[in-house]
């Protein structure tokens, strides 16, 4: 009965032990399966059509041209190789315009047949209408053919904007960008920073001052990511852009220091363990060289400990990408490819947790941003897989 | 003789290079403890006029900048105390499972790279994550019991490493003392093992909640209320929640400017409770390491 | 010539008492070997003739140390000249993660010399001094770590040597060796005191009677005899002394 008992027991601690990789496991097969479906989505909006005159020789429009052609930026068929015809943009509201409420008849039968009309009569015309409009039997137009959203449309895409009608546009490349710009601008900020504490607490600093910076810095890793947020949106914002007279404090760099002082916590932490792990005999030999202490820490200690401080640096930069809440309050939110350190920028995160709440689930929009978590979350992986190698590495 | 000696400088030059950098790093150094208290004194003093009685015991009014945070605390509270009740005996076990139990190098390896790809794992991810997994595909919708999952998921990785490593400071002799003695490996975990680990047990769960009472990115699509005047009824309601509360006044509430002293309350309540639970640790830390030195 | 003269030394570890009075002079250019059971002090001593005990928190020394006539714990008395002139070598060998020939130089680019020329043949008198030259010198920019232990042991003490000190320190160099390097470390040390004064703390009594002139014998802390080796070993005045070398305890 006991021996049962125990086994009953070792068996869920077994499980327990599997939890962790269960998880990942999990993770990335919902991310994966919430994802997966965007290249199987159309890229005009599902349930709709787009039609053209009969002797428009234009046939295929990738979700950008569509934009540009329904925000007005094209006006003309020429500009993308057609013939030469004004463009004539025809939503579905605008059928009012065209036609009475009689001619529509009153239950709106007469609606497909309407539409074949205008598509016939107006050379240069572009429609976009619901598919249960779309004349069954003698449609005088050209339907385009459904595209589909492609791998290369998503990762090479240059704009980002998810809600434009008729084609929402996924274009990964200004988020990433904004991402890595604010992580790296946190990271040569915050690195000197680190690094310079992590030497003072592991070789220059007595015992008791040590001791009293340690649970500082442990503080400093357990404020709340929304309140740094808050602490850059009512301090750190206001202040750069008055200091550096910008028209909105909002900006990559205002990220970039929030990010670095979130960053500092890890980086100390990881780099002042690897110092320690240095030697004493080591640095005894140096000292008894004749060398000063602080030719011992850049000749011996550092060289010594520098996987374990490009660990540290590695972590860091995991820590600043992933960070949500501080960069998505601080950074403005602009989703353009950035130019400048001083613009709003958007990142991964960021896209994700303003966007979510208002994409429909199952829609593109939601499976677009399911594979921005899952691009945020590859990218992490090689982050916490390169720390694995990096320290797992013989020194010399 | 040797030129060592003839260069009498260079020691004077090497000791003011010195000098200069660990001057340079002791500025650092100080101006890194400065930053720190520059943000806890700027919200404890903007705060601190804002914290009362009321503010603490009722809820939002007037658009949410007037009135109080209740329904926010209580939030955060049931929180810590769902994902707990997930996360306590699970990260626990696991950690007993990897330090007495996984006898296999290879797979211990394995889960510990996994552990520590999880804890690698951002915030937001895990809010997808929940969102799919808890909200849409068991069909508990935003509730309390989908957050609760989703925080107590994500912080399994700190509890598994502090159990883990406080059950590797106990020295094996003690472990061969009960063996000896006829008990069971599972007596000698629950009666020997884990009595002296529990002190750094304990303080790696305080630290885990102190981390789940902050986080905002997992429960803004599993759990968290835009605004609930009356408080959740069951775990399967949604409910209102510290961060996430601070997060909404501070950049999209009806009228941010009036509710900027919500915010910084807000801000003091979260800051209290992190200050909180980093003493109980360090407390609860020196008070078992002093004891240990005395035996 | 007094090289070194220790004068009414105390020395605490904390409230542990470690050194007891010990005064002690050493002439230039003799080798001394201190000797006694673990734990006597004779490595704290060792560690006090280049302020190497400086470097552990909460110890405190009472008395005088002079090399060559200065005070070294004088106030002002810098640390690093002081080392510079006093070289030590390891219980272990110690050589840093970097390649054998900048083990040797590295002395010397820490003290500012960076003359490439000199630089090199300084490590190749170095290596040859100590007898490593032939063995090493198709690899000298292969890592240290690559080189055996008698090889690593040799090799750190080529690096101490590179900048010219006066002294030597040695404590147990040999205690992590096999016989064949310690043998080749021993006749190092002859060769070497013809050039610099040398302390060295063994366990092994024969390596103390084979390599030194004098012998001082520690016992908790306290300096009991000190005295030309061939009479300590074959007629010591103290009992306690006696007994150690006969083996009766440590």
């Amino acid at each position: 009965m006991k021996k049962f008992f125990e086994k009953i027991v070792e068996g869920g601690l077994l499980i327990s032990g599997s939890v962790s990789s269960f998880t990942i496991l999990l993770i990335v097969f919902f991310l994966f399966k919430e994802a997966g479906g965007l290249f199987n989505t159309p890229a005009t909006e599902e349930g709709y059509v787009l039609a053209v005159n009969e002797k428009n020789d234009v046939t295929k429009l990738s979700p950008e041209k569509i934009m540009d052609i329904f925000d007005g930026n094209i006006s003309n068929w020429k500009e993308i190789n057609g013939m030469d015809q004004e463009i004539l943009v025809f939503r579905f509201s605008d059928l009012t315009n065209y036609y009475s409420e009689e001619e529509l008849g009153d239950e709106f039968q007469y609606v497909p047949e309407k539409i074949s009309e205008l598509v016939a009569k107006e050379p240069g015309i572009i429609a976009f209408f619901p598919k249960q409009y779309l004349l069954e039997k003698g449609f005088q137009g050209r339907v385009l053919p459904e595209e589909k959203i492609t791998p290369g449309e998503f990762f090479g895409g240059t704009k980002w904007y998810p809600t434009s009608t008729p084609a929402p546009i996924f274009g990964l490349v200004p988020l990433l960008l904004g991402t890595l710009l604010v992580s790296i601008g946190a990271i040569i900020l915050s690195l000197p920073f680190g690094v310079a504490v992590a030497i003072y607490m592991a070789e220059i600093a007595s015992k008791r001052t040590r001791d009293l910076l340690k649970p500082i810095i442990e503080l400093l890793a357990g404020i709340p990511s929304v309140v740094y947020g808050f602490f850059g949106l009512v301090v750190i914002v206001p202040l750069i852009q008055k200091g550096l007279h910008l028209p909105v404090g909002e900006t990559a760099f205002a990220g970039s220091v929030v990010l670095a002082i979130m960053a500092l916590p890890t980086i100390i932490t990881v780099a002042e363990d690897a110092m320690r792990t240095t030697p004493r005999a080591m640095k005894e030999a140096s000292l008894a060289l004749g060398a000063t202490q602080w030719q011992t820490i850049y000749k011996v200690i550092i060289p010594y400990s520098i996987s374990g401080i490009t660990s540290a640096i590695v972590l860091g930069i995991g820590r600043a990408i992933g960070e949500t809440m501080a960069v998505l309050m601080v950074t403005g939110n602009a989703a353009v490819i950035p130019t400048s350190f001083f613009e709003p920028v958007r990142t991964i995160p960021a896209t994700i947790a303003a966007e979510l709440g208002e994409a429909p689930a199952g829609g593109a929009h939601y499976e677009a941003l399911f594979l921005l978590g899952a691009v945020l979350f590859l990218i992490t992986l090689i982050l916490s897989i390169s720390v694995e190698y990096i320290s797992s590495k013989r020194k010399i | 003789m040797a030129p060592v000696q003839k260069v009498g400088n260079i020691d004077a030059k090497k000791r003011s290079s010195q000098k200069l950098a660990f001057g340079f790093f002791t500025f650092l150094s100080y101006l890194v403890v400065a930053i720190l208290f520059v943000i806890l004194g700027f919200i404890i003093i903007k705060g601190g006029s804002v914290i009362s009685w009321d503010f603490l015991t009722k809820a939002p009014e007037d658009g949410m900048t007037k009135g109080g945070i209740y329904p926010a605390i209580v939030g955060t509270f049931y929180l810590i105390l769902g994902s707990s009740i997930i996360s306590f005996p699970i990260g626990i076990m696991s950690g007993i499972y990897m330090n007495e139990y996984a006898t296999n190098g290879k797979l211990v390896r394995f889960i510990r790279i996994m552990t520590n790809n999880l804890s690698g794992v951002p915030s937001v991810v895990f809010g997808l994550f929940g969102m799919s997994l808890f909200v849409n595909t068991l069909g508990w919708g935003d509730s309390i019991i989908a957050g609760s999952f989703t925080l107590a998921l994500m912080s399994l990785p700190l509890i598994i490493r502090t159990t883990e490593e406080a059950l590797k400071s106990i020295d094996d002799s003690f472990r061969h003392g009960s063996l000896a003695l006829g008990a069971t490996k599972l007596q000698t975990i629950r009666r020997v093992v884990l009595p002296m680990a529990f002190p750094n047990i304990i303080t790696g769960l305080i630290l885990s909640v102190g981390r789940v009472s902050g986080e905002t990115a997992p429960i803004l699509f599993t759990v968290a209320a835009y605004f609930l005047p009356q408080l959740p009824g069951s775990i399967f309601d949604q409910c209102m929640a510290l961060p996430y509360h601070l997060y909404v006044i501070s950049t999209s509430g009806t009228d941010i400017e009036a509710s900027r002293g919500m915010a910084y309350g807000t801000a003091l309540v979260l800051i209290a409770i992190v200050l909180v639970v980093n003493l109980l640790a360090n407390a609860l830390r020196n008070y078992f390491a002093k004891k240990v030195k005395m035996n | 010539m007094i090289k070194i003269d220790a004068q009414n030394v105390d020395f605490y570890y904390g409230d542990f008492h470690a050194l007891k009075n010990i005064s002690m002079q050493i002439e230039a250019n003799t080798s001394v070997a201190f000797i006694g059971p673990s734990g006597c002090g004779k490595s704290t001593f060792l560690r006090l003739f280049n302020r190497m005990n400086d470097l552990i928190p909460d110890t405190r020394l009472e008395g005088k140390i002079f090399i060559d006539g200065r005070n070294i714990y004088e106030k002002g008395e810098k640390v690093d000249t002081l080392r510079k002139n006093v070289g030590m070598v390891f219980q272990k060998a110690n050589p840093f993660p970097k390649t054998i020939f900048e083990n040797v130089a590295y002395g010397l680019r820490v003290n500012g010399i960076n003359d490439k020329e000199y630089i090199e043949e300084t490590v190749v008198k170095s290596l040859k001094q100590v007898v490593l030259w032939d063995e090493v010198k198709d690899k000298l920019k292969d890592s240290a770590f690559a080189l055996s232990g008698g090889q690593q042991q040799r090799l750190c003490i080529a690096r101490a040597l590179a900048i010219s000190p006066s002294i030597l320190l040695m404590d147990e160099p040999t205690s992590a060796l096999d016989p064949i390097s310690t043998s080749k470390i021993e006749d190092l040390v002859h060769e070497l005191k013809k050039e610099y004064t040398i302390v060295i703390v063994t366990h092994n009594m024969q390596q103390a009677a084979r390599v030194s002139d004098k012998t001082g014998y520690f016992y908790l802390g306290e300096l009991i005899e000190y005295g030309d080796t061939r009479k300590i070993f074959t007629n010591p005045e103290k009992e306690s002394t006696q007994n150690y070398i006969t083996g009766r305890f440590g």
